[in-house]
């Protein structure tokens, strides 16, 4: 399922605020169709990592890598943005909030991309727009706008957007976390179909239960670092660090209630 | 109240509203035009455009129209700027609306949901087709009413051009007055049109921001 060579590699990133630091000297290696989960309670820079990898949250030292490109290139302002606008077309990123364009349907939300930057005529975009509907289930809302949708049906749309895009890798920011809990498992069963198809992902989560059964590897971050990281059945069942046994402890607790 | 000199003067007073709908109309286009430029100035990568931007809206807002008109109409033969008062009318108007506009304009811009950007650079679209495809569409339906705003404003502020001669309706009012000793009556017809004008002007605004709601 995996081969040898990094797909993704983070090395030494480092972010900084000020004096206050957001990443301190982060690795992470992420090889074709893995998934690995991220982890940790909130300030632990989970999401700053994330968001570092097609550099919405610029990194203040390391380097991303994606194949054999660098992502976070220093380069004057024009040549950058040409650079990173091609490299973003191949890291799709799912968001807590959705995000979706809400002037537009959700078939105008799916095309819109692919129609700008990859030249599709109208009728290849929308049969590229029932295609990734199709895989989500939201087919038959094609001509609805997201006002118009749950919770869950606007993050299935979302996803179907940036997998229109045919990302080679798929990032998702707390996917769930906005959502109401009945309308989670819907968003959670598109993400497993993603990986039974082995789409690469970095997944940054609170739902334990589903990195447990769908991460290949699980990271668990506090304060800038990554505290444990290991196969799913091991950060969950024996952790060796304390913060990570304190953080799943209390996270346990605080379901529960 | 003398109604038989209003409608004997009256065809001069609609002759004079035309003068006030022209105006407006071209003020209007003008001031949109500064907005836009303006608002682009403010929301720049450049702090040279940024900083212009600024003087622009702090000048304008900080000082009286009328002070603007009669620097542009009195004092631009000093410099070299010959107009007459029409023109000057509109460009000295124009130029104020479009500060006021180029805050609302920003105002609408800046108020869309960071998110948005966010999820249109990720898919790889630039800065540029960003703004074009996904900010601006959006903030031109939450823009219509405060420009509604705007021209109204706008409309009203076209009496201060009567002070520059325009024979527009506040100065066609004052001119009868001159010769009826009526001014409750010439006022009250002069009002009465203004009021007209800007209840047109307003039923368009409603019509517009209706017809662009999204569902």
């Amino acid at each position: 399922m995996t081969d040898e060579k990094p797909f993704v590699d983070i090395r030494h990133a480092q972010k900084s605020y000020g004096t206050l630091e957001v990443l301190k000297d982060i690795s992470l290696t992420v090889n074709r169709g893995e998934i690995v989960a991220i982890i940790g309670p909130s300030g632990s820079g989970k999401s700053t990592l994330l968001r570092a990898i097609n550099d919405l949250d610029p990194l203040t030292g390391g380097e991303v890598w994606l194949e054999d490109t660098q992502i976070n290139k220093q380069l004057p302002h024009r040549q950058y943005e040409k650079h990173i606008n091609q490299v973003r077309q191949d890291i799709g990123m799912v968001f807590q909030h959705f995000n979706l364009f809400p002037h537009l349907t959700v078939r105008g939300n799916i095309t819109l991309a692919p129609k700008m930057l990859k030249g599709l005529s109208e009728a290849e975009a929308n049969a590229l727009a029932e295609e990734q509907l199709d895989k989500v289930g939201m087919l038959e809302r094609i001509d609805y706008y997201p006002s118009q949708l749950s919770g869950g049906q606007k993050q299935r749309v979302a996803i179907a957007r940036a997998l229109a895009m045919k990302p080679k890798v798929m990032l998702f920011d707390e996917a769930t976390s906005a959502l109401d809990p009945e309308l989670v498992e819907e968003v959670n069963l598109v993400m497993k179909k993603l990986a039974e198809e082995h789409m690469t992902m970095i997944i940054v989560t609170h739902e334990m239960g589903f990195a447990e059964s769908v991460c290949d590897r699980v990271l668990f971050m506090d304060q800038g670092v990554v505290v444990e990281e290991g196969p799913p059945s091991v950060i969950f069942r024996n952790p060796e660090n304390e913060r990570t046994k304190n953080f799943l402890r209390k996270h346990l607790a605080s379901n529960k209630e | 109240m003398d109604i038989d000199l209003m409608m004997k003067v009256y065809p001069f007073f609609l002759k004079a509203a035309w003068v006030t709908v022209q105006l407006s109309v071209l003020t209007a286009i003008l001031g949109l035009i500064c907005g836009s430029l303006g608002a682009a100035a403010r929301l720049s990568r450049h702090a040279v455009l940024r900083w212009i931007g600024g003087a622009y809206v702090s000048f304008i807002r900080g000082t009286p129209a009328l002070i603007q008109l009669f620097i542009l109409y009195f004092g631009g033969p000093q410099v070299g700027i010959q107009l007459d008062a029409f023109e000057a009318g509109v460009i000295g108007l124009g130029v104020n609306i479009g500060a006021y506009m180029t805050e609302t304009i920003r105002g609408a811009i800046i108020s869309i949901d960071k998110g948005q950007v966010e999820a249109s650079r990720t898919l790889g679209m630039s800065r540029f087709q960003t703004f074009r495809k996904v900010v601006l569409p959006q903030a031109m339906r939450l823009m219509i009413r405060p420009l509604g705003v705007n021209i109204n404003a706008l409309i009203k502020g076209t009496a201060l051009v009567a002070a520059i001669s325009v024979v527009e309706l506040t100065y066609t009012a004052q001119r009868y007055i001159g010769s009826t000793y009526k001014p409750f009556e010439m006022f009250l017809m002069s009002g009465l049109l203004y009021m007209v004008i800007i209840y047109v002007t307003g039923r368009a605004v409603t019509w517009l921001d209706n017809k662009a709601k999204i569902v």
